[in-house]
């Protein structure tokens, strides 16, 4: 069994955004008793002991963690690459000298859409011109400028305005990546799900975007993989290279893993109560799928199992009820008809272009040693989070 | 004097660094070497750690080459070359001209 390369550490789903795209978990209530500090601070040691070299952390929005600095100082020192992934909302002068004093190495800033009002609309927040002081500030502060954007059906025709602004915020990178239906994206997918049309737009707009900025500025997209012939290589496999460990200290072999884990009723493999070493090595729940054993067919004698690893659990779970099956996203599938009507029901020409999207919810934070005011805390407004998936 | 992430072959006049993202760790728990940046890993070998601290963009390959002449035995030529060219196309590394 191979060691751990990277770890994803939610540090709170407390988010200024209500992005519906977000694949946080539709309980969010449940993440509520989240991980103090000095039990944070462990879990990174344990992780840099395992053989982790990337800490990444998300959310939610991390920035809503009045200790991020020394979140961030603390992973540093044990020599783990950080990488703050935000909505740069909450990013102030003083929080961002701070982070890059603490050693804080890359910064991956989300976007939404180049135009105010729409980028606001889906963010169900006022955000857009906070978003684009906090690139400024990235950039002034030396970090080199990540932009993720995740692509949907309301906002990829948006594609080359998206692309030129990155470019006038001198990014040095930019991921646009189509949604994965996991958390609440997975409740909005019938409205998020692009066109046959929009997505060869969108392809041609990056393909010339390529072409005309060479190597001025890298840029990653990403498909719906509900328009792919073989599902994505998920993880890398089940519990292999990475894993994520959520608010509340439970960890993950994945970061859509949440149903998953509650659907297999298998205990949780929490690092409050277990070792990060015995979560990778023992927990029932990082050996589910690991390997091959599993697998049923098509994948078993699949030759391509070595490639997609059986695709993704999470996906086979919330479209079959079943994680061990297939990814109906592979055209093999037996279940493959749920990706297939889906696709055609974003195609047909009848519906109408855009529907409501369900905005993700909002959560308050527990601050555990106030608990007598939980209730007032939960009804208090606080924001919200995009949480990409990486494909 | 022009930054740029393409490598031109048959230059060792260039002078490369690793990207600003970019960052060496040893890693004690694998025992092994390891460039990192948010998407990528990329383990290395004894050797191309010592290449990589010597890009510093003031360095050129060759005299990159050179200097690992004398502390090794066996430095093929176009090794620092294609190990730099490789990661310029990784975009763990940029190299200037000139």
């Amino acid at each position: 069994m191979d060691k751990p390369y990277g770890l994803l550490a939610e540090l709170t789903y407390s988010c200024p955004l209500q992005c519906a795209y977000c694949s946080n978990p539709l309980q969010l209530d449940d993440y509520r008793d989240e991980l103090s500090t000095e039990e944070w601070q462990r879990v990174f040691a344990e992780a840099a002991d395992l053989g982790v070299l990337q800490l990444h952390l998300s959310g939610g929005e991390p920035l809503q963690r009045r200790d991020i600095v020394d979140l961030v100082q603390s992973a540093n020192q044990l020599g783990l690459y950080t990488n703050l992934i935000t909505s740069g909302l909450g990013l102030s002068t003083r929080r961002a000298e701070q982070l890059r004093n603490a050693g804080l190495d890359h910064v991956q800033l989300s976007i939404q859409a180049d135009d105010q009002a729409l980028s606001d609309q889906i963010a169900v927040t006022t955000s857009f011109e906070r978003k684009q002081v906090a690139a400024r500030l990235i950039k002034q502060l030396g970090w080199p400028l990540t932009l993720n954007v995740v692509l949907h059906r309301q906002n990829i025709d948006r594609i080359g305005g998206m692309l030129d602004m990155a470019v006038a915020m001198e990014a040095d990178r930019i991921e646009l990546a189509n949604t994965q239906y996991a958390g609440w994206a997975g409740l909005n997918q019938a409205e998020l799900l692009p066109t046959r049309d929009q997505l060869e737009r969108a392809e041609a707009v990056v393909r010339a975007a390529r072409e005309r900025l060479g190597n001025r500025m890298e840029i990653i997209y990403v498909i719906p993989d509900y328009y792919s012939k073989y599902p994505k290589p998920c993880m890398d496999g089940w519990a292999s290279r990475q894993f994520t460990v959520v608010p509340n200290g439970e960890a993950l072999p994945c970061p859509a893993a949440h149903e998953v884990a509650r659907g297999l009723d298998l205990p949780p493999a929490s690092v409050r109560e277990h070792s990060l070493e015995w979560i990778w090595e023992k927990a029932p729940l990082f050996q589910q799928f690991r390997g091959d054993a599993w697998m049923p067919d098509p994948c078993r004698s699949c030759e391509r199992k070595e490639i997609d690893f059986g695709g993704c659990r999470c996906q086979a779970f919330a479209l079959t009820g079943d994680a061990a099956r297939t990814d109906p996203v592979c055209h093999l599938s037996p279940d493959h008809g749920l990706v297939e009507a889906a696709v055609a029901a974003a195609n047909d020409p009848m519906r109408p272009q855009h529907g409501p999207l369900i905005p993700r919810q909002q959560v308050g934070r527990t601050k555990r040693t106030t608990t007598s005011t939980q209730g007032r805390t939960a009804r208090t407004p606080v924001p919200l989070s995009p949480t990409i998936l990486k494909g | 004097m022009r930054l740029t992430r393409a490598m031109e072959s048959s230059d060792e006049a260039v002078r490369p660094r690793l990207a600003p993202h970019v960052r060496m760790v040893y890693n004690a728990a694998r025992g092994e070497y390891a460039l990192l940046s948010p998407e990528l890993v990329l383990v290395i070998n004894a050797t191309g750690a010592a290449i990589v601290e010597l890009c510093d963009a003031q360095r050129t390959v060759a005299e990159i080459s050179a200097e690992l002449r004398s502390r090794y035995d066996q430095v093929a030529d176009g090794d620092v070359q294609r190990f730099v060219a490789d990661l310029v196309t990784k975009h763990g590394m940029e190299i200037e001209h000139g």
